[in-house]
């Protein structure tokens, strides 16, 4: 488990260290992500690499697979210091009060119904196009 | 010390072992609810853990930043935990693949609308411009949106403000309103969630169906990449 988290932590580190050096808007461990999976990928590709942390699901437990599943597990938890932060800052709503969560209710909702329906559309004019002879 | 349980809180207090206790408990008990209640999306546990600690930090008079010398320890988990996205994406390969396309053009029309539907409707009913700025990037995950109220010059903790909420109400409101659309297309729902409520959308998407989840995490990553250089240029053309 030890390893795999450091195998977690170096992904992240190399992706900060790539996002600061080369200046592109994007976090570092969005990077990380990237790095892991292209690892994962070569690991089924290259026999070489499928020791440790990723030796693969037919190895014990502990490896780089379950120590993620166990990370992502409780998602929800880790908003919650930032969500308290929010608590605090209750103030900064009340002054623009209803208008603000009015707008951010609205923006929400029709952000979803607007993705979720082109996300529809697209697959089925996909499959339609494949269904083709 | 004698016993004094003045000096014992005092002590305590300022400790970060009593607020990452705090943290844990919290939200062991509302993630306990939202299980005994199927996951029913009021029983949201981020939204519960937050307002209890919320109210008892204001009880007990302590200041957020002697609080999140506890906290911090689960709030670094963050960056690890998106890096940790990897593996569902990897063993979802197929069904990710296959869907290609389809993210691509929801990716454009998700965040697009995102960023565009805040801003007009912000300006609407006539937020002040500083306010409105700091909403613009209220969809994407809070590090990345702070970056970007920063370069617009506008109020970064406002912007985590709207971001937090963003992320609550999309949690909340993506199960019934999918339900009533009659959508059961589990990649489309986590997708939508992702674009519109980031991370605590994701969470929730987890909660609900572990296909769901793995297309939530690809779009909030996608939409932080995106929103990134979308606000700057949506600002310019919105508001002028």
């Amino acid at each position: 488990m030890i390893a795999s988290l450091s195998l977690i932590l170096l992904c992240q580190l190399a992706g900060e260290a790539l996002v600061r050096g080369i200046g592109v808007p994007v976090p570092g461990p969005v990077i990380g992500l990237m790095l892991l999976l292209l690892l994962l990928l070569l690991r089924d590709r290259f026999a070489v690499l499928a020791r440790g942390p990723l030796r693969g699901e037919s190895g014990e437990s502990g490896g780089v697979e379950s120590t993620s599943r166990g990370l992502l597990a409780h998602l929800s938890l880790l908003f919650v210091p930032a969500g308290v932060g929010v608590v605090q800052k209750l103030d900064l709503i009340v002054d623009h009060g209803a208008a603000f969560l009015g707008v951010l209710a609205i923006s929400v909702l029709v952000t979803l119904v607007v993705t979720v329906a082109t996300f529809i559309v697209a697959s089925r004019l996909m499959t339609r196009e494949e269904e083709r002879p | 010390m004698s016993g004094d349980p003045f000096s014992l809180w005092v002590y305590l207090s300022q400790s970060p072992l009593l607020w990452l206790t705090v943290t844990l408990l919290v939200y062991a008990v509302a993630d306990a609810i939202s299980i005994e209640t199927h996951r029913h999306p009021l029983a949201n546990p981020v939204l519960h853990s937050m307002w209890i600690i919320g109210a008892f930090l204001k009880l007990t008079n302590t200041s957020y930043t002697t609080y999140f010398g506890g906290a911090q320890f689960v709030h670094f988990l963050l960056g690890p935990a998106t890096v940790a996205l990897a593996v569902p994406l990897y063993e979802n390969r197929k069904v990710v693949a296959s869907a290609i396309l389809p993210m691509l053009v929801a990716l454009a029309a998700g965040s697009v609308t995102a960023v565009a539907s805040v801003v007009l409707l912000a300006e609407a009913v006539g937020l002040p411009r500083e306010v409105v700025l700091s909403m613009a990037p209220k969809s994407v995950t809070a590090g990345v949106a702070m970056g970007i109220s920063e370069s617009l010059h506008a109020d970064p903790s406002l912007t985590a403000v709207a971001v937090i909420l963003t992320g609550i109400m999309g949690a909340i409101t993506v199960t019934p309103l999918m339900n009533r659309m009659g959508i059961m297309d589990y990649r489309a729902r986590g997708f939508a969630v992702g674009i519109a409520a980031h991370g605590i959308g994701t969470a929730r998407a987890f909660q609900v169906d572990a296909v769901a989840g793995v297309f939530a995490g690809i779009a909030m990553s996608l939409n932080a990449l995106v929103t990134s250089l979308l606000v700057p240029l949506a600002v310019t053309l919105l508001l002028r």
